[in-house]
């Protein structure tokens, strides 16, 4: 889901594209449709308007479900100290990995997909899966 | 038409209180009762057919409180007018120019949304930026920075942004520029 919402967008198009090539990690599908996707990518600056809609989006991506709080302001807020903007994504939705920039580079943004990938092959519930079948192989 | 001939025009036909001329732009500061003839005035006789601006200043501890800006242009004639008006806080509303100039309608909804001035006769007079049943006006002075905490069930919410010895301020001094650069200043410091 790939939830742009500022400049950080464009990075995650720039990713997405033939020079940096999302795809060669196995990310390249973009669901526009939450009931799709699995993996919500915030980039760019949440305001308190915007806020509950990406919650209510968040709520309608499918079990299992993770999130990238991708750049400074859906980290933390970033340079909006200011009344409109919400100070981090993580007061909404659990977040998983954080990737830090102004924008980050579309390195960056890889690095911290790999990063996922890797939490979600060592998360208990992979594990337990790799054990069924090597219990069915051996 | 220069600008000299519609400045003389307007102040035959109205009352100007104050007239600020400033690097070749000048303005016009008129009472509240007058400026929306003079704006009809100002592009039905005048020809300023174009309205650059319309924005609001909070001249916080003055009193009247509050200024509105409009910022006229003339296509044809290529001449630049401000007309300024005051609004008491006693008594925030200003009659609307969106029939005149179609673009003041979202200029004055905005200064609506951030300054809480109403304009009387607007056509959707609703907030632009902020959401509806928003309880401030963020751009008054004696708003902080960091923001209020409110909330609108289902709709948004808002919390205090931490400000870390904030806000940074740069000071308008002729002092080195270690002095001037932004640092974390309270505003009862300066």
């Amino acid at each position: 889901m790939p939830m742009g919402l500022a400049c950080c967008a464009i990075e995650m198009m720039a990713a997405a594209c033939a020079r940096f090539d999302i795809a060669r990690f196995g990310a390249e599908v973009m669901r526009f449709s939450p009931r799709q996707s699995d993996v919500m990518i915030v980039a760019g600056t949440v305001t308190y308007k915007m806020a509950l809609a990406v919650k209510r989006i968040y709520d309608q991506m499918p079990e299992p479900k993770w999130v990238i709080a991708m750049g400074a302001c859906a980290s933390s807020g970033g340079m909006y100290r200011s009344y409109a903007v919400l100070q981090g994504i993580d007061r909404l939705l659990p977040v998983d990995v954080y990737i830090s920039g102004c924008p980050p580079r579309p390195e960056a943004l890889l690095e911290g997909l790999m990063k996922l990938q890797h939490k979600i092959e060592f998360e208990k519930s992979t594990s337990d899966q790799k054990k069924e079948l090597l219990e069915v192989f051996s | 038409m220069s600008l000299e001939e519609a400045v003389t025009k307007l102040t035959d036909q109205f009352q100007i209180v104050r007239r600020t001329d400033f690097r070749g732009e000048t303005t016009l500061e008129l009472a509240l009762a007058q400026i929306e003839q003079a704006c009809l005035f100002a592009k039905e006789k005048l020809g300023f057919n174009f309205l650059t601006d319309l924005s609001s200043v909070d001249n916080f501890g003055d009193e009247p409180r509050f200024e509105v800006v409009y910022e006229l242009y003339s296509l044809d004639a290529n001449i630049h007018l401000r007309l300024k008006t005051r609004v008491s806080e006693d008594h925030l509303e200003v009659p609307t120019v969106a029939p005149l100039w179609a673009t003041a309608n979202w200029h004055e909804r905005e200064i609506y949304d951030m300054m809480g001035i109403r304009f009387s006769g607007h056509p959707d007079l609703r907030r632009i930026l902020m959401w509806e049943g928003y309880p401030y006006y963020p751009l008054r002075k004696d708003f902080p920075l960091e923001g209020k905490p409110s909330e609108m069930p289902d709709v948004a919410f808002s919390q205090p942004a931490p400000l870390a010895g904030g806000p940074f301020v740069t000071l308008p001094s002729p002092g080195h520029i270690e002095d001037r650069e932004p640092r974390a200043r309270h505003a009862e410091d300066l």
